[in-house]
């Protein structure tokens, strides 16, 4: 039997006071994304037929490879908050949904750093 | 997680047919039934209604069949024009007021089902109770801390005014609210299309100084951010406003004080 009263559940236990942030960093890199994206298929597409060393060649160029790095960290970021809203929407259990949306952080944390440390090492020259 | 399928004490089944007597203009309504008391499923009751005594609006028509075929008949219905939002129920799967629905807009059978995802009390009566305590939790008065003039109402200009044209009018029938898959999902913590409509409309008010405060309280992923634009609020809408609309203004502001 459940004493409390309607106000008290749907107060709950407050606002989190905070949300926007994530909601506006979700647009800027959804923005952000639409230009590197077109910018990684034109030049993955012109650069794959020319070989390995055409490859490294177009990928040490600083500019090249400041956008690639660019392109892996936003896609990793803008992946990570979007999985997170879906988890947030669809898991109802909430120490269920903490734990996932850890380990989704953690997971595009390392993804994206092995992602730029690879591209570093390509530009820089490994 | 999120629940996908009906339980199973919760599955309709087929009812009563309530055939009509004698021939004319004949329509069909298929009627959720369910009642508490009986232990049994919910199912679904058809009513034969002869169109020639009935009036044009499916709200006529659960009229005519709780006095004339089933006083068992349950459902909310007070003013019959579109201003109380007591008959919302789902009417050829889309929520809408039964008082102001055409019968005639309908191709084929009546199908009628009580609001969508809510708990329901009899037949097509659903329990809003958690509906509205969210709705009083948005505290929908004016909060000021100047005192009123002592000689005359707070005043506002003409464009001040015009800014809670398409707030004001919002009836809290939860048509919009219970057509959200976020409120199906989240009920618990998401505020809804039409609570933050209404939030919005003191947030718009040019008299209410409480604004900041409204925003910090509105301010959390669950409350506010559940909504992903999908805009079923929007097209059920039986009075027409846009709670998408009220919803996105209350995220510019968020960004806007950042």
């Amino acid at each position: 039997m459940q004493f409390r009263t309607p106000i008290k559940q749907a107060r709950g236990l407050g606002s989190a006071h905070h949300g926007a942030t994530h909601w506006w960093f979700q647009r800027l890199t959804a923005i952000a994304l639409v230009p590197l994206m077109l910018w990684f298929i034109v030049g993955v597409a012109t650069v794959s037929s020319g070989g390995y060393l055409a490859a490294v060649a177009w990928l040490s160029a600083p500019f090249n490879a400041a956008l690639m790095a660019l392109v892996v960290g936003l896609v990793f970021w803008h992946g990570a908050m979007g999985i997170q809203v879906v988890l947030e929407d669809y898991v109802g259990c909430e120490a269920l949904r903490q734990a996932l949306i850890v380990l989704v952080k953690f997971v595009a944390v390392v993804l994206g750093a092995v992602g730029i440390i690879s591209v570093l090492r390509v530009a820089v020259g490994g | 997680m999120a629940k996908f399928s009906l339980p199973a004490n919760s599955r309709v089944t087929d009812g009563v047919t309530h055939r009509a007597e004698g021939g004319g203009n004949i329509k069909r309504f298929k009627v959720y039934r369910w009642d508490p008391d009986s232990g049994e499923n919910p199912r679904l009751d058809t009513y034969e209604v002869d169109m020639g005594s009935c009036g044009p609006m499916v709200l006529d028509a659960l009229i005519k069949i709780k006095n004339e075929i089933d006083p068992t008949l349950t459902f909310r219905r007070s003013c019959r024009e579109g201003i109380c939002g007591s008959c919302a129920m789902n009417i050829d799967g889309q929520n809408t007021l039964a008082c102001t629905k055409g019968i005639d807009e309908i191709k084929g059978d009546v199908r009628i089902y009580p609001l969508p995802s809510m708990a329901v009390v009899k037949d097509l009566i659903p329990d809003l109770t958690h509906f509205y305590a969210q709705y009083a939790s948005i505290q929908p008065w004016m909060k000021t801390q100047s005192p009123a003039p002592p000689d005359h109402e707070r005043l506002q200009s003409k464009e001040d005014r015009a800014e809670l044209d398409g707030l004001y009018e919002c009836i809290l029938c939860a048509c919009c609210s219970t057509s959200c898959p976020s409120y199906w999902w989240n009920p618990d913590r998401y505020l809804g299309p039409a609570v933050l409509l209404q939030a919005y409309r003191w947030i718009a008010d040019s008299r209410d100084e409480a604004t900041g405060e409204r925003l910090d309280e509105l301010e959390d992923p669950f409350k506010l951010y559940r909504c992903h634009t999908i805009m079923n609020c929007t097209s059920v809408c039986p009075k027409g406003l846009n709670p998408a609309k009220a919803i996105a203004e209350i995220k510019k502001l968020m960004v806007e004080r950042r």
